[in-house]
């Protein structure tokens, strides 16, 4: 099993687009090997030939008549918004500025 | 407070009002929840107009549901149209859902009535309700302890006598591990038997919504009325509710109970001794019993551990300041979605994140994740082995009885580990139910665990009515 380091934990931080103190970075690089540690016991098991279990009773591809049903209303989403425009959910820019 | 069965009884017969039972419920949480820290919304008025409905159409002669008049609680995980719901997060704070989780529909059109949302471990990720961002809820039966988690709130409101039901979902123990530290019953059905519409995800593939009662009859009850195929969650198991109430009195005779050296090591001496009881009472009931040895239930923790976690860090990626809750401002759309992230999530919501984004992450997938996920086939098969030799099995809830506020706290792990025991029916997707049965260290309850191949949830209410007879709750 790998070893997890200190800039394991702030890459990781990031891919979860979470602000981490150095504080933090150190306590989460401790409990975390901690757990991965103890998930090391896993590794002695001869997994081959054994399949990945997802949904416990196996169902798979569930669809549905695709009939024309109500969904929620709209404006009762769009007002749970913490910003909003023109019925559309409004956020900071994404882009740079134009050149 | 009277039981869900008494109380719709009663109101059905017209010996009660509806609106009386609710000003009884509302009374009592006005007594005890500054002190307890249960609830943390109350629709008085929403209630109030309920009852009064049911009251009106039993007036009118109307036949009403099997539950009318039974007030309940929602874990605040659980969405109801326009009433408050924050998972116990900072991130949700006052987002108000545009829709009804199914259970609740269903609750309501058997005529039970919702008074208001319960505390939980944030998102519930916990064993102690001690995670909540409003505070930890107090156990009714000692305050100096934690009800257990992560529906801590769900099970102090039964414990305190506020509701005589609530729902809490069952993620690794979530629903049977506060029941066993509260002295109540509680239920993780199987997989996609109850809707998870409604339900806001923390490990789509183990969470499961469930009843927590005073009584057997009670839990039969609830999941009967929540059970069955709902076309708004695909994976709910596409057939009709099955029949639950008429099996409760069915017994055990002539049943095979596989005691499971696994769900009883490591627990206190005075837990294992309720546990030696509850064998006892089965015998006497007229089961056989077999003891049996199931080791991949030692390596489920561990799997539950990475596999929980890496469902929860892709959940909890829609919690982005985008379209509800919590929104803190950045300079661009990604320092505003960190800021957001950063200040409404608290520390062991990040600490799971972290954990399931780096099993996810590339180059760590397959020793992780992958490995997780086979190991919980090893469980599935582990079960079915054990099914050969018993019908139902039999072991201890929880390690301990309620332990007290701040003890497991500084140390993750050992919070995790007191899960140990109820982890493996979220892993094969089977039900189980926790019974009160004894009590140990300062009369503080005893849950034992009852836990039954898919689908058998009629045999382990039956199972479990045994031994809440033999415990003196006839």
């Amino acid at each position: 099993m790998p070893i997890l380091r200190r800039e394991d934990v702030a890459h990781v931080a990031k891919l979860a687009r979470l602000t981490m103190s150095e504080s933090e970075l150190d306590m989460f690089t401790k409990q975390l090997s901690q757990v991965l540690e103890h998930a090391n016991d896993m590794n002695a098991l001869d997994l081959e030939g054994v399949i990945a279990t997802a949904h416990p009773f196996g169902l798979i591809n569930v669809v549905r008549e695709d009939e024309l049903r109500p969904c929620l209303d709209h404006d009762a989403v769009m007002a749970m918004a913490p910003d909003a425009e023109d019925g559309r959910f409004a956020v900071p820019r994404i882009l740079g500025e134009a050149p | 407070m009277r039981t869900v069965r008494q109380i719709s009884l009663d109101v059905q017969s017209g010996e009660s009002s509806a609106l009386s039972v609710v000003e009884e419920s509302l009374a009592q949480i006005r007594a005890r929840n500054d002190e307890l820290n249960v609830f943390l919304y109350v629709d008085e008025e929403g209630a109030r107009t309920a009852a009064n409905a049911i009251d009106e159409r039993i007036a009118r002669g109307e036949k009403v549901g099997m539950l009318a008049g039974v007030p309940f609680a929602l874990k605040d995980n659980l969405c109801q149209t326009g009433i408050p719901t924050t998972c116990s997060s900072k991130i949700l704070e006052g987002w108000r859902p545009p829709y009804n989780a199914t259970v609740v529909d269903r609750l309501v059109e058997a005529g039970a009535i919702p008074v208001g949302k319960t505390n939980l471990d944030e998102f519930a990720m916990g064993s102690s309700t001690e995670n909540s961002a409003f505070g930890p809820t107090r156990n009714p039966l000692d305050t100096s302890r934690v009800p257990g988690g992560s529906s801590g709130g769900s099970a102090a409101a039964v414990a305190a006598d506020m509701t005589p039901l609530a729902l809490g979902s069952d993620t690794g123990g979530s629903i049977r591990q506060p029941a066993a530290l509260c002295g109540l019953v509680g239920v993780k059905p199987s997989y996609g038997l109850v809707s998870r519409y409604g339900l806001i995800a923390f490990a789509s593939s183990l969470d499961q919504i469930g009843p927590l009662t005073k009584t057997v009859t009670d839990a039969a009850m609830a999941l009967e009325a929540i059970a069955g195929h709902d076309l708004m969650d695909s994976t709910s198991l596409p057939e009709p509710a099955p029949s639950l109430v008429a099996h409760v009195e069915d017994g055990v005779a002539g049943k095979r109970i596989g005691v499971v050296r696994e769900l009883i090591d490591g627990a206190d001496a005075e837990v294992v001794a309720s546990v030696d009881r509850a064998v006892e009472a089965l015998k006497e009931a007229g089961a056989t019993v077999v003891e049996l040895s199931v080791p991949e239930f030692r390596l489920g923790l561990s799997a539950y551990y990475l596999i929980a976690p890496a469902e929860a860090s892709s959940n909890l990626a829609r919690f982005d300041g985008v379209r509800y809750g919590l929104r803190v401002d950045g300079d661009d759309v990604t320092a505003m979605m960190e800021a957001t992230r950063t200040a409404g999530f608290g520390e062991e919501v990040k600490r799971r994140i972290m954990l399931g984004t780096y099993a996810l992450s590339a180059g760590y997938y397959d020793a992780y994740y992958g490995q997780a996920l086979k190991v919980r086939t090893l469980t599935i098969n582990a079960f079915r082995r054990a099914y050969e030799e018993a019908d139902l099995l039999l072991g201890a809830t929880t390690p301990s009885v309620a332990f007290e506020f701040g003890s497991k706290t500084a140390d993750p792990m050992a919070m995790y580990l007191s899960d140990v025991f109820t982890i493996p029916s979220n892993l094969s997707g089977e039900p189980a139910i926790s019974v009160p049965f004894g009590a140990g260290e300062a009369g503080l309850p005893i849950g034992v665990q009852l836990l039954g191949p898919g689908r058998s949830e009629g045999q382990l209410f039956a199972g479990a009515r045994v031994l809440e007879i033999a415990d003196g709750r006839p």
